[in-house]
């Protein structure tokens, strides 16, 4: 197997593994949007590596943390609602990003690979921080598992049974934050988050536990990088695009399959699980 | 005591006080919520509040449990407090697959022979492997009450825990957290409109509009002029007579004589 394809196939299967179960409580919180925020800074992040002369991955990392914490200073103030702050920080990025990469003559940079991904061309580097990211997202999941739940349930109880809610949702933000980053080497700033959310919407339907649903996220996502990357590299299609269109495909199975012994979101046809199964 | 302790404050044992507000006033913006409001809760005792929607019930409530900070007061605590809070308004989620039992769990990792114990006895026993999404609104407030339970409260904090429960089922809730706080000997604090029930089985209650405007025991409270204010005086008259069937009646006077039949 050649070396590029392999680092591709780790490199794919690191970052499904980490938006596992970050894409389950990204669902669960309802942040896709500011996911999708940080994704719209990925040029931003390569003329920041630029300009201070990093790896440009590294620097993508680096602007993603600096935005999601910023949002969450800029959340404490109550004037403006959430999703505003989110599109204005969002749009300021990617154009800012887009300013200052035609600003910057001696830096050249591949559009395309940005806004698709470019998976095949994950370097050495590129694979060292997709997977130490990775590995520290998956370990800090664990540990802050059932403080994150517990916030995610109900923040005032949470906080009453001594859960340190600012630290968790800083906490959490910033892996979102390492998991946007490094999923956009893989499927590109416009799909990074759509490997986040597919595998763990799939899984939604056949879980009947949060931990269940983020296991099956990290197994469709998984099943999703090595469907597609074969799949690309036998029929020559793009691999970023089709790796998320495996997901779908996944996505699809599990809303024909026979529903979980509980209620699901994803309407039963008499759209009244919850007394039927009274 | 404080000064604005009025006739129909019920002195209790200091000793047993377990959390106690002393001249607490948050402020939103300019706007005063909450002006110099006094109360404690000692052990063994249901104080339940009470106050017309917006009267700043739930402020009280979230700054006593810390969640807040009040702009001036104090609050203190007896050491080492542990409280069981229920909270008003809580949506679950219908994407998160939570069973009954995981929920319990999130308090504390917890046996699930003493998670189905705990659910006997509040009357849900068999909702243990129950999604969280099927209970029904009656049974969660009993899930709620469970998951406080778990923690070996001090204090129990229920806020508005008869919110979508019918009447019948009201008494009966009323009646298990009586129950509840003789069995674990904790102090209850209660938040409620819905005075009927409340007064049917309160030690005491504390009337807020802002500021605390009669407290006393139920009986005493429905008759101070500044319960007939806020509430109106066909409600005070109709919870008068509701509550004196309970342990005493009026002479033609109006003053309150011991009860004389069964």
């Amino acid at each position: 197997m050649d070396d590029f394809f392999l680092r591709a196939l780790l490199g794919g299967i690191g970052v499904a593994v980490a938006a596992g179960p970050v894409g389950c409580f990204i669902i669960w919180r309802r942040m896709v949007y500011f996911g999708a925020a940080l994704a719209h800074s990925a040029l931003l992040g390569v003329a920041l590596g630029f300009l201070l002369g990093i790896d440009l991955t590294v620097g993508i990392v680096a602007l993603c943390v600096f935005l999601a914490v910023l949002f969450v200073l800029l959340e404490r103030q109550h004037m403006l609602p959430t999703d505003t702050l989110l599109g204005v920080l969002a749009h300021v990025a990617l154009a800012g990003g887009l300013v200052v990469v035609a600003f910057l003559t001696d830096l050249r940079v591949d559009l395309m690979g940005y806004l698709f991904g470019d998976i095949l061309a994950v370097t050495n580097t590129d694979l060292v921080v997709i997977v130490t990211l990775a590995a520290i997202t998956v370990v800090g999941m664990m540990l802050m598992w059932r403080s994150l739940l517990s916030i995610t349930v109900n923040e005032d109880l949470a906080a009453v049974e001594g859960v340190p809610v600012a630290r968790v949702r800083l906490g959490f933000v910033l892996m979102v934050a390492g998991v946007v980053a490094i999923g956009m080497k893989i499927v590109g700033m416009l799909l990074i988050l759509s490997l986040i959310i597919i595998p763990a919407a799939a899984a939604r339907r056949v879980a009947t536990t949060p931990e269940h649903m983020a296991l099956l996220a990290v197994v469709f996502g998984v099943l999703s990088v090595i469907v597609g990357l074969y799949g690309s590299l036998y029929w020559d299609l793009p691999s970023g695009p089709l790796i998320v269109v495996a997901a779908a495909l996944f996505f699809g199975l599990t809303q024909v399959w026979p529903q979980a012994r509980h209620g699901s979101v994803f309407s039963s046809p008499d759209g009244h699980t919850d007394e039927a199964t009274r | 005591m404080s000064d604005d302790a009025n006739a129909f404050f019920v002195p209790g044992s200091r000793d047993g006080c377990l959390i106690e507000a002393q001249g607490l006033s948050v402020h939103f913006r300019d706007r005063a919520v909450l002006d110099h409001v006094d109360l404690q809760v000692s052990r063994g005792e249901i104080v339940t509040v009470i106050g017309l929607n917006g009267a700043g019930k739930s402020t009280l409530v979230r700054a006593l449990l810390g969640l807040i900070a009040p702009t001036s007061g104090s609050i203190s605590r007896q050491p080492g407090l542990r409280i069981g809070y229920s909270p008003q308004h809580m949506h679950l989620d219908a994407t998160l697959p939570l069973t009954v039992a995981g929920f319990l769990r999130l308090g504390a990792p917890t046996a699930e022979s003493r998670l189905r114990e705990t659910l006997a006895e509040v009357g849900v026993a068999d909702v243990l492997d129950s999604q969280v999404a099927d209970v029904s609104g009656g049974e969660f407030h009993r899930v709620l009450l469970a998951r406080a339970l778990l923690r070996k409260p001090d204090l129990l904090v229920l806020d508005e825990p008869l919110a979508g429960v019918d009447v019948a089922g009201q008494s009966e809730l009323y009646r298990l957290i009586a129950d509840i706080r003789d069995r674990y000997a904790c102090g209850v604090l209660l938040v409620s409109h819905d005075l009927h029930v409340v007064m049917a089985a309160t030690d005491r209650v504390v009337c807020i509009n802002h500021h605390v405007c009669c407290t006393g025991r139920p009986e005493a409270v429905t008759r101070s002029p500044e319960f007939v204010a806020l509430f109106g005086r066909h409600v005070a008259e109709e919870l008068a007579v509701y509550t004196h069937h309970h342990d005493h009646q009026h002479d033609v006077a109006g003053a309150p004589v011991p009860l004389d039949e069964g």
